[in-house]
Formats: C-alpha cells, sequence, structure tokens
C-alpha cells in the first residue's frame, strides 16, 4: 500500500521575531489601596505589583493580538503574506466564536491562513510555541505567528481584593521560522487536572477565583523540575542558561522557582524576568511581554540561552529552551 | 526530639521568612508575633516535609498558629 506524500520536514526551527503590546492606562497600587481594604506595602509583599496596565473598555483581546502580532513580523524582516499559520494562545475571550485567531490574522492582513486559539491559560504561550515549533519543523508551515493575548480583568471581579491586584492585559507574539540549527528545545509540558479546581471561572457569568495557597505551593514546589526537565530535553546546562522567563504570575513564586533553579546549578547571575512588577500577571501575554520588554531595555540580548516556563489553570504547564531573536 | 525539630523548623523560618533562628520560640505566633503571612507559611510547610519526613496539608497548616503547634504536629506526624 503507498503512503500519501508528507510535507518537507526542516531541521529545526527558531524563534525569528518578538513584538508586544500593552494598554495605556495604568493601574497603581496606590489607586487600588483608594478604592479596597489594601495596601501598596502589602501588594508589593505578597505578590510583588507596582503598577499594572488595563485595557479599555473599547480594547479587546484580539485588538491587543493585532498590535503585538503585528511587530513580531515586523522584527522578523517578513510581511504578513509570509505567515502560514495563526496561533493565538487565549483564555479571556469574551465569547467562546469566532475565536480570536481567524480575526487576528484577517486584520493583520495574514489572508486566508490556518488559525486556531489555544485554551492553557497561563501555560499557553509555551504550548503554543511548542505547537508552531513543530509545524514548521515538519513542514506543515513555513512560519508559525504564535500570540499570548489576554483581557483578564473582563473576567476579575474589581472587588476582591485578591484578584483585582493581580490580574491584568496585554499581548505578547513570536513569529517562528525554519532554521538548519534547531534553536527551539522540545518542550517539558503536562497537566494536573486533579487540582483543576484551584483556579477557576465558574461559569461564563462568573469571575476568576484562585486557592492562593494550594496554587503558590503547586507552583513552588511542581514547575522548577518541568524547567530543569526542559533544559535537558534541549541538550542544555542550566549553568549555560542566561535568562530564565517563568509566566509571571507572583513575584514570590518567580523568585522561588529561581531559587531551586540555582540550587540545580543555575548561575549567580541568571537574568530573572520580573516584568510582573509593572504589568501585572497577563496570563499568556506574560512571557513574550517580559521577554520584549527585557530586551529592549537591553537586559537580555539576541543570542541568549532563555528557559521559559508557563503554568496556571488546568492545571496546566510547559516550559521549553529557545535562542533569543 | 521536640528541640531538634524546633532547631530545624527555626532555621526553615529564618531561611523562608528572615526571622532570626533565635527568635523563633514555642509560644510565638506565625501571624501575630512573627509577621509570617500565608503564603511564607506554604514555604516554611514544604521545606518541612522535606527536612522531617511529615506531610503538612493546607488544611493542616491552617491549625498550626504557633510555633509549638507546629512542632508538636511535626513530631507527632515524624
Amino acid at each position: 500500500m503507498t503512503s500519501f506524500q508528507a510535507p518537507q520536514a526542516s531541521a529545526g526551527s527558531r524563534i525569528i521575531g518578538l513584538g508586544s503590546y500593552q494598554p495605556e492606562t495604568v493601574v497603581s497600587n496606590h489607586d487600588l489601596a483608594a478604592r479596597m481594604d489594601t495596601s501598596d506595602e502589602w501588594i508589593r509583599d505578597r505578590v510583588g505589583i507596582v503598577n499594572r496596565r488595563i485595557a479599555s473598555k473599547d480594547e479587546g483581546v484580539v485588538d491587543m493580538a493585532v498590535v503585538a502580532g503585528t511587530k513580531a513580523i515586523e522584527d522578523a524582516g517578513l510581511t504578513p503574506s509570509d505567515i502560514g499559520a495563526v496561533i493565538v494562545a487565549t483564555c479571556t475571550m469574551p465569547s467562546t466564536i469566532p475565536n480570536a485567531a481567524a480575526q487576528v490574522a484577517d486584520r493583520i492582513g495574514v489572508k486566508a491562513a490556518p488559525a486556531f486559539d489555544l485554551n492553557a491559560a497561563c501555560a499557553g504561550f509555551c504550548y503554543a510555541v511548542a505547537t508552531g515549533a513543530d509545524l514548521v519543523r515538519a513542514g506543515t508551515a513555513r512560519h508559525v505567528l504564535v500570540i499570548g493575548a489576554e483581557k483578564l480583568t473582563d473576567w476579575t471581579d474589581q472587588d476582591d481584593r485578591s484578584t483585582a491586584i493581580i490580574f491584568a492585559d496585554g499581548a505578547g507574539a513570536v513569529v517562528i521560522g525554519a532554521s538548519e540549527e534547531n534553536q527551539i528545545g522540545p518542550v517539558a509540558w503536562g497537566s494536573a487536572g486533579d487540582l483543576s479546581e484551584t483556579i477557576l471561572i465558574a461559569d461564563r457569568d462568573s469571575f476568576i477565583h484562585q486557592e492562593g495557597q494550594a496554587v503558590f505551593r503547586w507552583a513552588t514546589t511542581q514547575i522548577a523540575p518541568v524547567a530543569i526537565r526542559a533544559a535537558e530535553l534541549a541538550g542544555v546546562e542550566l549553568s549555560d542558561v542566561d535568562v530564565f522567563a517563568p509566566h509571571q504570575a507572583n513575584l514570590r513564586i518567580i523568585e522561588a522557582i529561581a531559587k531551586r533553579l540555582r540550587n540545580n546549578g543555575a548561575r549567580e547571575d541568571l537574568k530573572i524576568a520580573r516584568d510582573i512588577v509593572e504589568s501585572g500577571n497577563t496570563s499568556s501575554a506574560s512571557i513574550p511581554m517580559a521577554l520584549d520588554h527585557m530586551r529592549a531595555a537591553g537586559e537580555i540580548s539576541s543570542g541568549d540561552v532563555v528557559l521559559m516556563v508557563g503554568f496556571g489553570a488546568g492545571l496546566s504547564y510547559a516550559g521549553q529552551v529557545v535562542r533569543c531573536p | 526530639m521536640s528541640d531538634n525539630v524546633l532547631s530545624g523548623l527555626a532555621e526553615i523560618v529564618e531561611e523562608v521568612a528572615g526571622v532570626a533562628a533565635d527568635d523563633v520560640t514555642a509560644e510565638k505566633s506565625f501571624v501575630d508575633d512573627l509577621d509570617i503571612d500565608s503564603l511564607s507559611m506554604v514555604e516554611i510547610a514544604v521545606q518541612a516535609e522535606d527536612k522531617f519526613g511529615v506531610k503538612i496539608p493546607d488544611d493542616e497548616l491552617a491549625n498550626l498558629k504557633t510555633v509549638g503547634d507546629a512542632v508538636n504536629y511535626i513530631t507527632s506526624n515524624k
């Protein structure tokens, strides 16, 4: 029996463009303290956030994704017609259909591209990069636009001081292309559905609720091993990692995971993404936004070895090593 | 045995919360006296689980108000 043709595979894939967008409106801890029972000191201590960006009423997931995606395409030196597929990692669309990706593709000018959303909550960006990398390596698409875009404030109870201080809005994007030398390591990923009740939105009329202690315990104990595994799968020593870019969930979680990595061989001068301080927690947008901000500020450089790991509702987790574009 | 648990716990509290180990005495309340919040309590519990080979789930943690409570719990469950 003859087999079917397969696409033209390539040896590897790499990130060739990076871009992000965050809304203009800044909400500071002082702004929050003025309208609810909280304080700047408590927020800084508990989650590490000083400012967060909030989308305007008319600004949605699609709008933010379009800006970030356009910037990533420009950064890659490409035009929209070069993009072969669009994946939008998001869990905060206002309704289930139409998906974000088809609208984003159309508005950016990527005509008729395959486009789908990917919901793995705060692990969504790393899940989408893994998927995009495989599409390119397998030859299914020549360039994949991967966007993490969220309007968490649509799903946040602004009177709930445990969540209103944390969740924010934004989008980050990368373009993945083929490469002779593979610069996106295999993904270390998985889920913990037994803990699915710990971060949830109960129904379409509800807000995000999370069991802070349970999530904190999970993130601070179960995620470092995922990051370590991602390095192993890429064939990279932890001491070779230049940048650690975890999902920007909470500064104390970030520091706890970074500490465990250093105890396992990561360098003392490891550059750690702490974008949450000024951007809040933007779920699947947080990693690409952090990387874009760090690169623009000169904190990380093209060619740096980046270990990124996303984790969150599901519970879901995914991480991989990539070369900074 | 209790003394080892107390000093072991004091080391953990110092590392997690920056409280001097000498200040970590049995009658002290984690929240009121040592100013340790619920997230730090989770970190302390996780490290105590490793160090003493006990399980300290979040719902048990809620009952451990003082250092002495924690020492007793660990000692009885080792």
